[in-house]
């Protein structure tokens, strides 16, 4: 399991060999300097702790400054675990983006962009209600939610608006178009869960 | 966004001619056919160009026994093998969407002359002359401003 971390730069159209256009979101991942190996004897799982990111020297407080430090580092504005079932690398060792080929499929997660309160319509893909035969004010409403005086309740889950977005994604088999690793990037086919600039986690598929 | 222009920039082509709508094209298309490649030609009136970057497109319409054609080419296409300009039009919209609705004599679109270099300057001289002779003399009736109606 190969995973990195990397930073949505935006989308754009690229041509393949075959001369077709392929939509490709660009991330810009790694390096990823390594900040911990967690092992089994000393924390009870294995995992890689990577830092990932630019930050002014300013906003990083004293107790992660400290951890930086330990490991020889400098500060990144992210710090998460990621999967190490591989050959382990040593505190100081970098990800780079360069571990992922051309062809390759990946999944890449993300938090999804927040879209503040949604109706149905938006949020459940509802289709609304009539505009003619009578109705009136309700071309967006979510209709009935439930039964009668049985049960006398909404059932739990009901579809209703509320908060939409925001909310760790993980999307699927994507092809890797392209790898830029003097610049640090990666082109993957498709889009990805995110803002521009937002965090996201690449990882090697385990579909097909 | 300059990141992401700068990786577009390995992908656009350059030797593509300038045009714009109005302009007829003659785009010759690689077609692959199984393993096999050729070329085929698309000659045809650009009705539009849209977008940027790799994602440019432009639009060449065309009748073919009688029947319009409209074809949308990406650009930067590698699949266009050349693209030659035949005639450059001259046009007041960018996007020449009226021609969908005319046919025959009415979808003509007027030659634009491009002036040669030489006298592209005659004309550019021509006028700086009559601009520094209006500066020499100025306008004798300088109109005296009307006065307020009490």
């Amino acid at each position: 399991m190969k995973e990195i971390l990397g930073k949505k730069l935006g989308m754009t159209r690229v041509f393949v060999e075959t001369g077709d256009a392929v939509t490709v979101t660009v991330i810009e991942a790694g390096p990823c300097p390594i900040i911990d190996v967690k092992t089994t004897e000393r924390d009870g799982y294995v995992a890689y702790q990577v830092g990932f990111g630019e930050i002014r020297s300013k906003l990083v407080n004293k107790p992660y400054a400290g951890q930086f430090a330990k490991a020889g580092v400098t500060p990144t504005r992210y710090l998460r675990e990621l999967r190490n079932d591989g050959d382990p690398l040593e505190v100081g060792a970098e990800l780079k983006v360069d571990m992922f080929n051309v062809g390759e499929r990946v999944d890449v997660t993300g938090i999804s962009r927040g879209l503040g309160f949604a109706g149905v319509m938006k949020r459940h893909n509802f289709s609304g209600a009539q505009a003619t035969h009578g109705q009136k004010d309700r071309w967006r409403a979510p209709g009935s939610i439930g039964q009668a005086s049985t049960p006398s309740r909404v059932f739990k889950g009901m579809k209703m608006a509320g908060r939409m977005g925001k909310d760790k994604k993980t999307i699927l088999n994507l092809e890797v178009i392209k790898v830029i690793e003097s610049e640090n990037l990666i082109l993957v086919k498709g889009s990805v869960p995110g803002f521009k600039g937002s965090l996201v986690k690449i990882r090697s598929t385990n579909r097909g | 966004m300059k990141r992401i222009a700068q990786i577009e920039k390995s992908y656009l082509r350059d030797d593509i001619p300038a045009f714009n709508a109005g302009d007829t094209l003659r785009v010759h298309v690689k077609i692959k056919e199984g393993d096999k490649e050729r070329v085929q030609v698309f000659q045809g009136t650009v009705i539009g160009r849209r977008g940027s970057g790799t994602n440019a497109t432009f639009t060449v319409r065309k009748m073919s026994n009688g029947i319009g054609v409209e074809r949308v080419f990406p650009s930067h296409s590698p699949n266009i093998e050349k693209v030659e300009l035949i005639r450059s039009g001259k046009v007041r919209r960018a996007k020449l969407y009226y021609l969908r609705d005319l046919t025959g004599k009415s979808a003509r679109i007027k030659e634009k002359i491009i002036d040669t270099p030489k006298v592209a300057k005659e004309k550019t001289d021509a006028k700086a002359k009559k601009a520094s002779k209006a500066k020499a003399e100025p306008k004798a009736k300088a109109k005296p401003k009307a006065k307020k109606s009490e």
